[in-house]
């Protein structure tokens, strides 16, 4: 089995592999939600806090690698419990930067216990950390779809109060908008994205599907729904690609999604501008041909 | 005690008052910002709220706001006591620019500060967005309503904020320094604009000011609030000497120039002629 020209015909070699299906269905759902969880995430300026959640989840992950279940309800178990103890900390993010620092090196040698306490393979441990998307099973792609379709009900729930004490919370509080409540709810929906996005990047990359893909997104749009459409599309191709191309190479999932996801970033970050003052000048040029 | 104030606030609370407050005291038990006030705005006023910094006037705005509860006395606003998501208000806190890398459309706040607070994705907004685009044009921004609010200036952006605030359709502004990032200049320009628009929509307005000279062509009503005390009245009767001294218990002078702009001395912070 190789490489061909014809990618129908890659595709069908990449799918008469159940892993590889599984592979590619979690990694949609997980695309999608991360794509819009991390607009919010992008414009809360809470990065650091989704960061420190997977970190968290590493000792949930751990824990019930130990105690013999799926990872992934030790991680939903320990972000959601941490997203919320987040959440209820502070009112901003800003502030929270020491306490959150505090709590996930905290956890994450909780979860460096945990690891040496299972006797098992070291490989589960390397799974948490950089994570194992081609190793998923049938449960876990359910539990994933579950988990996918309940936060996407409730982004679109909660999307306008949602926005609106993201963009300018003192104004929303003063409406009467439960500012408070919805910085909890944020981060849950934050801890569950995590969670199941641990899966296909691991914790320690989970940044390139909860921010870099939103991030370059919110270079390339201003409306919100047209920037979360963008920043899942990113998400997805990001996913796709590195699976696909993963399939054929012996290198890391993770490793092709988080490079793909830069290189889009680069390019919206560097490139875009600059094509934008190109069509622009052409533009002036055309209505002054005097100049 | 204020004598002024306390005439003040007996006499004019009358029907045409939309909020008054009788004895109040904010701030905490422990610690309270000013106390004994005693304050009726009347429909279509145009006030504007001054003191040294920390005196507590944003304080007031939260009172007001239903943000926080006073210590003691009693708000009332349109017969009500006050509470939090108030239709009649329109709210500017006082704020920073946004992060230049906030790459969102003005628009789409101006559109929250009416549906923000309703649930669902809001789809089919199509009405939401001509209000929006109304109160752009009210305040003169309609170029800004597709930039980007992390690249306006700090005068564009404080259109954004009225225009956010007016969308709702309040019967009441309240503007917590709404100039402080401007230059006199710009300052000058904002108050006009603030002046016109509230009078087109028929709004009263409350503005905290630092500086209150660009304000004094337009000023129906002054809030003083220092040393822990409030005093209120028309800028002419709340602006002398005499008035000040009486309520402060201490010396105080107001000062006039030529050109009609007054500063106030003996009291923690100048107003009026000091830059800040």
């Amino acid at each position: 089995m190789s490489f061909s020209i014809n990618p129908w015909i890659d595709l069908q070699q990449v799918f008469q592999f159940q892993f590889m299906q599984h592979a590619f269905e979690a990694g949609t759902a997980i695309a999608i939600v991360a794509g819009i969880v991390g607009y919010f995430v992008v414009l809360r300026r809470s990065s650091f806090a989704a960061h420190a959640l997977s970190h968290i989840g590493f000792s949930g992950a751990a824990l019930a690698v130990l105690i013999g279940v799926s990872p992934v309800y030790g991680l939903l178990l320990f972000t959601t419990v941490g997203g919320t103890v987040i959440a209820a900390l502070g009112s901003r993010a800003a502030e929270r930067d020491v306490q959150i620092g505090i709590v996930l090196s905290f956890m994450l040698g909780l979860g460096v216990l945990f690891i040496s306490l299972y006797t098992g393979y070291a490989t589960e441990a390397y799974s948490i950390l950089f994570g194992e998307i081609l190793g998923i099973n049938f449960s876990d792609v359910l539990l994933t779809a579950v988990a996918g379709v309940v936060v996407l009900f409730l982004v679109a729930g909660i999307y306008r109060p949602l926005l609106f004490s993201s963009l300018d919370e003192d104004v929303a509080e003063a409406k009467g908008v439960p500012v408070f409540l919805l910085g909890i709810i944020f981060m849950v929906l934050v801890a569950i994205a995590t969670s199941i996005s641990v899966q296909v990047v691991g914790v320690l990359l989970i940044f390139s599907l909860m921010v870099t893909p939103a991030a370059t997104a919110m270079l390339l749009a201003k409306r919100p729904r047209q920037v979360i459409i963008i920043s899942v599309a990113l998400a997805l191709i990001a996913t796709w690609l590195g699976l696909f191309i993963a399939f054929w190479e012996p290198y890391p999932v993770s490793f092709f999604i988080t490079t793909i996801s830069f290189i889009f970033y680069l390019f919206a970050r560097y490139i875009t501008p600059r094509i934008r003052n190109l069509r622009s000048n052409y533009r002036k040029s055309m209505i002054k041909p005097d100049r | 005690m204020g004598n002024t104030q306390q005439e003040k606030g007996s006499a004019q609370i009358n029907s045409t008052s939309i909020i008054t407050g009788e004895n109040v005291a904010a701030g905490y038990p422990d610690n309270i910002v000013w106390r004994d006030a005693n304050f009726s705005i009347n429909r279509g006023e145009f006030v504007a709220v001054i003191g040294p910094n920390g005196a507590g006037k944003t304080t007031l705005f939260r009172l007001l706001l239903g943000l926080q509860k006073p210590v003691s006395g009693t708000i009332k606003i349109f017969d009500a006591a006050p509470k939090r998501g108030n239709p009649h208000f329109g709210y500017v806190p006082q704020r920073h620019v946004f992060d230049t890398e906030t790459n969102v459309e003005s628009l789409e706040l101006v559109q929250l500060g009416l549906s923000g607070k309703q649930w669902g994705l809001g789809l089919l907004s199509h009405d939401d967005r001509k209000a929006a685009l109304d109160a752009l044009k009210d305040v003169g921004a309609t170029d800004l309503a597709h930039r980007s609010l992390g690249v306006l200036s700090g005068g564009e952006m404080q259109r954004i904020f009225l225009a956010e605030a007016l969308v709702s359709n309040p019967t009441v502004l309240l503007l917590d320094e709404p100039s402080s990032s401007l230059d006199m200049k710009g300052e000058r320009e904002l108050v006009h604009l603030i002046h016109g628009v509230v009078q087109s929509r028929n709004v009263t307005a409350l503005l905290i000011a630092h500086n209150i000279n660009p304000l004094l062509p337009y000023l129906d009503k002054v809030i003083y609030i220092a040393n822990g005390k409030v005093a209120t009245g028309k800028p002419r009767e709340v602006l002398t000497s005499e008035s000040l001294s009486a309520l402060f218990g201490v010396q105080v002078e107001v000062l006039r120039d030529s050109m009609g702009n007054i500063a106030v001395v003996g009291i923690e912070d100048t107003h009026g002629c000091q830059p800040e």
